[in-house]
């Protein structure tokens, strides 16, 4: 793969630090498809509030947060080392905007939206006391879509793919969260409806037999 | 002045994680939501107090600088 | 300081239709001898059941104009919260909160006013506010007109349930007999928000003319002024306006004349259950609660009295006696709020009536906090288990329990209502509960229900 773009490589003096910068992408690219696996069946748990003696609900939902904060910077560092590196070209722009990048324009998109939906999220949750309940809950449900988006990037781009290593990392994962999500579905169906529906009730048993007052 | 705190009963989404933080003060019902000790805070759990406001999902957990009863 | 000896009764069995006479309620009346109208104190009621007619005229005939400000006076509101203050008038809604205490604390606040008539009535054992909307609306307006002058208010918005038609085409009407007129120097509209039970709350109301759902809020300091849009909001009762009505023409001393010292005035009370003539009637505050059951015509032996509304307590025969005031029947376990009373007789089963209330208002939650949500049906349930005889031997426990539980931990009074409701039954109706307890059910558990708007089966469910 490196040797066939080698051919029509730029050529310039960096190969040695754009070959550091092109492991690191992939290294933290690695890595923050973990911590997004690891991030999202602990979004999960809180959510089941699957809570016992010795995890609590507040200390899942602080392990929860933490780990979301450190995949956010390993997703900082991928894309600071994918977009210095000037072997292939992804635009800044390409970061935020979906299929903007010349280079591999569907697998790269994936990643920017990606990257949108854990923006959303990350904008959301710091601002969450100041913004509406549903609209929090409705942008943390679509970061749901950042994992399999997160997956399909990393098979397309499909540098590492090859090794058995990294097969088998990334089948953990998708069985991990496989496993989280359907548990999520089959309780959240299973648990009892909370609010009654408050809509109007445009008939109404009568009231006192004054009679035929009411309508 | 002293602490006291209070839930508002329509943000609560019964979490429990106040229960967890704060079980001196307070207990949870049999459909999991708080019941809290209206009166003030003892000063050696302000703090805690403190966190479980800042840990509650809907803020519905809260402390408040008032002698007076909430409601 | 005397009680009133003669009491300003009305008894209204209206069938109140929009026909094409504009003015008359049309009335059917069991008995021709009821309706006496007392010089004094002046009655709500008194100028229908004389004349027939609700128009503006006939209004004006009776009562002469309403003493509104005249251009320029400044002094006028002052004055006016001043005679409210002297009358002693307290709401009529259902918390009797002195009115020239709540009208001082939305005057203070700043920026614009609005005055909200609560004739919502989202009880089904009540029909007062029906009554006057549809019998003497002009009273109801003048009220509404002198409290927004009062108040320096840019509006009136007068709300009436979405399944009170008659109420609204009257109030309507008269609204339209008013505009432009110098009787109706604040504008009014008329808005229909939907008839749920808690929808009456004024928070709940505040909320549905905000454009929101028509749910309570939750209030932890009741002194914040409510607030629709930018306009602060005074919501009054509808009763409680006509009352000030009465007060700014006829002064406080007349008011007073009715009534006892910490209750004084007239007051509305509809009775239903187990009477022969349930209905609307004007009583003055401080009659006993007996004489004014007995103006109903039970219909037997009165075993107990659901007074103050579905949410509020059961008391016993023995209570008949005690005078009908907030602070007297309180004391005995009673409350007045709304003036709802409801009879039952030997030959009903308190415990099955208990019940239905208990699963009518777990079904009207407004779903908000899960104490109520959650406790209400659970209660419900275990009343009808009690009711039914398939009551298990943790039940009252469970159920005693559980009412405390469900008590205070909602954003509105309505858990409350409940809790307080379901104690005083199972105090009231103790024999009965422990015979049931035992599994024995009554013989009447089975008989359709007395209380007004439940038919004894369940409600259909909605979403």
């Amino acid at each position: 793969m490196r040797s066939e773009l080698a051919a029509g490589g730029h050529g310039c003096g960096g190969i040695v630090s754009s070959s550091v910068l092109w492991y690191a992408t992939r290294a933290t690219g690695l890595m923050t498809l973990v911590l997004l696996t690891a991030t999202t069946v602990l979004g999960i748990l809180t959510a089941n509030r699957s809570t016992s003696g010795r995890w609590p609900g507040f200390a899942l939902q602080d392990l929860h947060r933490r780990v979301s904060v450190i995949t956010m910077g390993f997703l900082a560092c991928h894309i600071l080392t994918s977009v210095v590196d000037t072997y292939v070209h992804i635009g800044w722009t390409a970061i935020v905007v979906p299929f903007a990048s010349s280079y591999k324009r569907l697998w790269v998109g994936l990643g920017s939206i990606g990257v949108d939906l854990l923006l959303a999220v990350a904008v959301t949750s710091w601002l969450r006391h100041r913004i509406r309940a549903r609209t929090w809950r409705v942008v943390h449900w679509l970061a749901y879509l950042s994992w399999p988006v997160a997956l399909s990037h990393s098979f397309g781009m499909g540098t590492d793919m090859h090794q058995s290593w990294v097969i088998d990392l990334t089948v953990g994962c998708i069985a991990v969260v496989v496993g989280a999500a359907t548990w999520r579905i089959v309780l959240a169906a299973a648990r009892r409806r909370r609010a009654l529906a408050f809509a109007p009730v445009h008939h109404r048993p009568e009231g006192v037999p004054v009679k035929h007052l009411s309508a | 002045m002293s602490a006291v705190v209070t839930v508002n009963p329509i943000a609560c989404e019964a979490y429990g994680y106040c229960a967890e933080l704060l079980p001196e003060l307070v207990t949870l019902d049999e459909w999991g939501y708080p019941v809290v000790d209206g009166g003030p805070v003892p000063p050696h759990l302000v703090e805690l107090a403190r966190r479980a406001a800042k840990e509650c999902p809907r803020r519905a957990f809260l402390v408040k600088r008032s002698v007076e009863r909430a409601r | 300081m005397p009680t009133a000896t003669t009491d300003a009764t009305a008894t209204t069995d209206a069938t109140a239709t929009t026909d094409s006479a504009p003015t008359t309620c049309t009335y059917g009346s069991a008995d021709g001898s009821r309706g006496v109208v007392p010089p004094h104190p002046p009655s709500l009621l008194a100028a229908w059941h004389a004349s027939r007619r609700t128009d503006l005229a006939a209004h004006l005939t009776h009562h002469g104009p309403p003493p509104l400000p005249g251009r320029g006076d400044a002094s006028w509101p002052q004055r006016f919260a001043g005679v409210l203050e002297a009358s002693g008038l307290t709401g009529r809604g259902g918390a009797s909160f002195p009115s020239a205490t709540k009208l001082g604390l939305v005057r203070s606040a700043r920026g614009r006013r609005t005055l909200v008539v609560n004739a919502m009535e989202g009880e089904p054992a009540s029909a007062k506010d029906k009554v006057l909307l549809s019998c003497v609306p002009h009273l109801v307006l003048d009220g509404a007109e002198l409290a927004a002058c009062a108040l320096g208010a840019t509006g009136i918005v007068v709300c009436v349930a979405d399944d009170h038609d008659d109420a609204a085409a009257a109030v309507k009407r008269a609204v339209a007999e008013r505009r432009g007129t110098v009787h109706a120097p604040v504008p009014v509209e008329v808005l229909r928000p939907p008839g749920r039970y808690v929808a009456g709350e004024e928070s709940a109301l505040v909320s549905w003319l905000n454009g929101g759902p028509g749910a309570p809020a939750w209030r932890p300091d009741k002194r914040n002024p409510l607030a629709i849009g930018r306009s602060a909001a005074l919501v009054h009762n509808a009763e409680t306006l006509a009352h000030m009505a009465l007060v700014a023409r006829y002064g406080p001393a007349s008011f007073r004349a009715a009534g006892s010292v910490d209750a004084p005035g007239t007051s509305l009370v509809t009775l239903s259950g187990g009477v022969e003539h349930p209905g609307v009637f004007e009583v003055s505050m401080g009659t006993t609660l007996g004489a004014i059951v007995n103006r109903a015509r039970p219909t037997g032996e009165v075993v107990a009295v659901l007074t103050g509304g579905f949410g509020g307590t059961w008391v016993p025969a023995g209570a008949l006696g005690i005078p009908y005031t907030p602070r007297s029947l309180g004391a005995a376990g009673g409350v007045v709020g709304a003036g709802v009373l409801v009879v039952l007789t030997r030959d009903a089963c308190g415990i099955a009536e208990t019940a239905r209330v208990a699963r009518y208002m777990a079904g009207e939650s407004a779903g908000q906090c899960g104490p109520c949500v959650f406790g209400l049906p659970a209660v419900a349930d275990d009343l009808e288990r009690l009711a039914t005889g398939s009551a298990d031997p943790s039940l009252v426990a469970r159920l005693q329990m559980r009412v405390a539980s469900v008590d205070g931990r909602g954003a509105c009074r309505h858990p409350d209502g409940v809790a307080r409701m379901v104690r005083s039954a199972l105090s009231v109706f103790a024999a009965d509960a422990a015979a049931h307890a035992e599994r024995r059910p009554c013989a009447f558990g089975g008989a359709p229900s007395v209380l007004p708007g439940i038919v004894g089966k369940r409600k259909a469910s909605r979403a």
